[in-house]
């Protein structure tokens, strides 16, 4: 029964991810887009749930990883001949070296961890408003440095040229791996004591966890998955500094709050779900004929919408659509009295 | 702004002294201060980070732009500006604010967020990104000498406004009855709505200050900076935000205090920055955010809470 539950708590993700993979693989190329899109939002989301879900601290910085993996697996893709053009400035390490597409999702995943860990390292002994804050600092630095210092990257300019190798297969195994790492990582030893600390942070401590520890080492995992996620992006689409900073933030803690932010399931149903509303709202305010009826909304209604539909879910249902839970059949739910 | 030593420390320390620096410096810490009083007043009463408090300044800033851009009279687009600000903050305590009362500080914060991002993208769809100009108060921009010194009268405006404000509400506060019924729900609102508090009533008067104080920001920014976007006033909040948090949000006065530093810091290092840097004053300014919120994670301004968490 306890492994059922379990094989179910990760093949109801999976098993989601992969029929959006198979739907938008068989889309028209146009289509696809929106399918490539959701699925690297599902990692990114996912990446987030790591540290937020499981230790039911917010934080306002997963974007900061996300960003120094956009810009790792950017600089360090981009062909040597085209690198002068966008990033004179660059240092000549960067614009003597130049990988291939798996190498730089790793680096890209390493140097978000990386940093991830360096910024936890003093900020995990924070809680409550101080580390929302905190960590809300760590963004508007990282953005700040990476807007200005033009020896790591084009500064305020668009990465162009950059290989264009997250098609719909590497966004599908891409989030695979991160709900993978994401399942592993929940049901370990070190995930279940951080859920103890998100539940009763004193009776945690008093067996015995070190709520610092854990919460560092999910911070450190959750930085490493979102700077991967960040690789999978600049491979996808040409982005600049603008794009990595508030409105992704805000956008993607909306994507796990709507699902529900205690649960893998909800992290997955919340990014999938906004991101396919996002998706045809963007049809409609390209203009879309629905039962004969043609719509056309003006173009920038879509973040209205969205953040109207976060703010009901919030009022409505605060723990998300899923209810903060994993993906279970009801009649292997048991009991419990509540 | 005169810079005569060339640059590095002595610059440093010749613009930090520099008397022009240090009254724009207090005069971005009174604005900033006065934000901190509107989101450190609603969080005393409802234990609620309000990020969407920029959005009503913004809000403002837009009737402001509206009425001078049809040429109405200064008093008028003033009015419109309050009626409009407090307006809104009505609408968001009665749709968002109360119905999520009973949730944890994170769910309300994110809901805020929400609210902020709908506010923003609302005027984005409505006013198009390069926004509006709000041009019927730019005289108050004009120098007056004081004791040698160019100080422009926004810079006297906003100090006086500030001051005078922050008099009326610790008056507000200490002297009236709604005043008391508003300290008792910050130290404790269980108890003080057993004692026969109306926490609707207190929550909607902490409201409606909090958003006079964003209309009279709201003016007194637009004074500053004439263009009014969807982002306007979106960078100044996530300072005050932060102020605050570092002053400590617990009582009403350290946040205050924590609004005033963060923005006196913020102007001092403006000033202060050699030019070649001036673009990574952010970067300083969260550094010295997080710093300190290491050293006191409770806040600069509050007593120490003992070691031991309750249980």
């Amino acid at each position: 029964m306890r492994v059922r539950r379990a094989a179910l708590e990760l093949l109801a993700p999976v098993a989601l991810v992969v029929c959006a993979g198979l739907v938008g693989a068989a889309a028209s190329q146009t289509t696809q887009i929106y399918f490539v899109t959701a699925l690297i939002s599902v990692s990114t989301v996912v990446a987030i749930y790591v540290f937020v879900g499981n230790s039911g601290v917010l934080s306002f910085g997963h974007i900061s990883f996300f960003a120094v993996g956009v810009w790792a697996a950017g600089v360090l893709s981009i062909p040597e001949q085209e690198k002068p053009a966008t990033m004179p400035y660059l240092f000549d390490s960067l614009s003597s070296t130049t990988v291939g597409n798996v190498p730089s999702l790793l680096i890209a995943a390493a140097v978000g961890g990386a940093f991830a860990l360096l910024v936890g390292l003093p900020l995990m002994r924070l809680s409550g408003l101080a580390a929302g804050i905190a960590t809300f600092a760590v963004l508007g630095i990282t953005n700040n440095i990476l807007r200005y210092y033009e020896k790591i990257g084009p500064g305020l300019n668009t990465f162009s040229s950059v290989p264009e190798t997250t098609d719909m297969l590497q966004a599908t195994v891409g989030a695979l791996v991160v709900i993978v790492a994401a399942f592993a990582y929940q049901r370990s030893r070190l995930g279940r004591q951080l859920r103890a600390t998100r539940e009763d942070p004193a009776a945690a401590r008093a067996v015995g966890v070190s709520i610092y520890r854990q919460r560092l080492a999910s911070f450190a995992l959750s930085g490493f998955l979102a700077g991967f996620a960040g690789g999978l992006y600049i491979h996808f689409i040409p982005i600049n500094v603008d794009a990595v900073y508030l409105d992704l933030t805000f956008i993607t803690l909306a994507m796990l709050v709507i699902g529900g932010a205690t649960s893998l399931w909800g992290a997955v149903v919340g990014a999938l779900f906004v991101s396919a509303l996002d998706s045809v709202l963007a049809e409609m305010e390209d203009g879309m004929t629905l039962l004969g009826r043609t719509i056309d909304l003006p173009s920038g209604s879509r973040i209205v919408v969205v953040s109207a539909v976060m703010a009901l879910v919030l009022i409505v249902r605060p723990s998300g659509l899923t209810g903060g839970r994993e993906f279970s059949l009801p009649k292997l739910r048991p009991a419990v009295a509540k | 702004m005169s810079r005569l030593v060339a640059s590095g420390v002595t610059d440093f320390v010749g613009d930090a002294i520099d008397l022009q620096v240090q009254v724009d410096a207090v005069a971005l810490g009174a604005v900033f201060a006065l934000m901190a009083v509107g989101i450190g007043l609603v969080f005393g009463v409802m234990r609620l980070v309000n990020f969407a408090y920029g959005q009503l300044i913004m809000a403002g800033a837009f009737a402001l732009a509206f009425a001078s851009e049809r040429d109405w009279p200064v008093g008028v687009g003033i009015a419109l500006c309050f009626a409009v600000v407090l307006a809104l903050s009505l609408a968001m305590e009665r749709v968002v604010f109360r119905p999520l009362r009973t949730q944890s500080a994170a769910i309300m914060l994110i809901a805020t967020f929400a609210v902020a991002f709908l506010l923003q993208s609302i005027a984005l769809l409505w006013f198009g990104p390069l926004g509006k100009t709000a041009t019927s108060l730019v005289a108050l921009n004009r120098p007056v000498s004081v004791g040698g010194v160019d100080i422009r009268k926004i810079t006297i405006v906003a100090i006086v406004t500030a001051a005078v404000c922050l008099v009326l509400l610790v008056a507000l506060l200490n002297r009236t009855s709604i005043g008391l019924h508003m300290r008792a729900a910050a130290i404790d609102s269980q108890t003080a709505r057993l004692l026969g508090v109306r926490a609707n009533l207190v929550s909607t008067v902490s409201v409606l200050i909090a958003g006079a104080l964003a209309a009279i920001v709201a003016v007194m920014l637009t004074v500053q900076f004439p263009t009014v976007t969807p982002t306007f006033a979106l960078q100044e909040t996530i300072l005050v935000l932060a102020g605050v948090v570092v002053g400590g949000m617990t009582r009403l006065l350290s946040a205050t205090l924590g609004g005033f530093l963060i923005g006196y810091v913020s102007g001092l290092l403006g000033g202060a920055l050699p030019s070649g840097q001036s673009q990574y004053l952010p970067s300083f300014l969260f550094g010295l955010v997080i710093l300190v919120l290491l050293v006191r994670p409770d806040g600069l301004f509050t007593r120490r809470r003992g070691l031991v968490e309750r249980v």
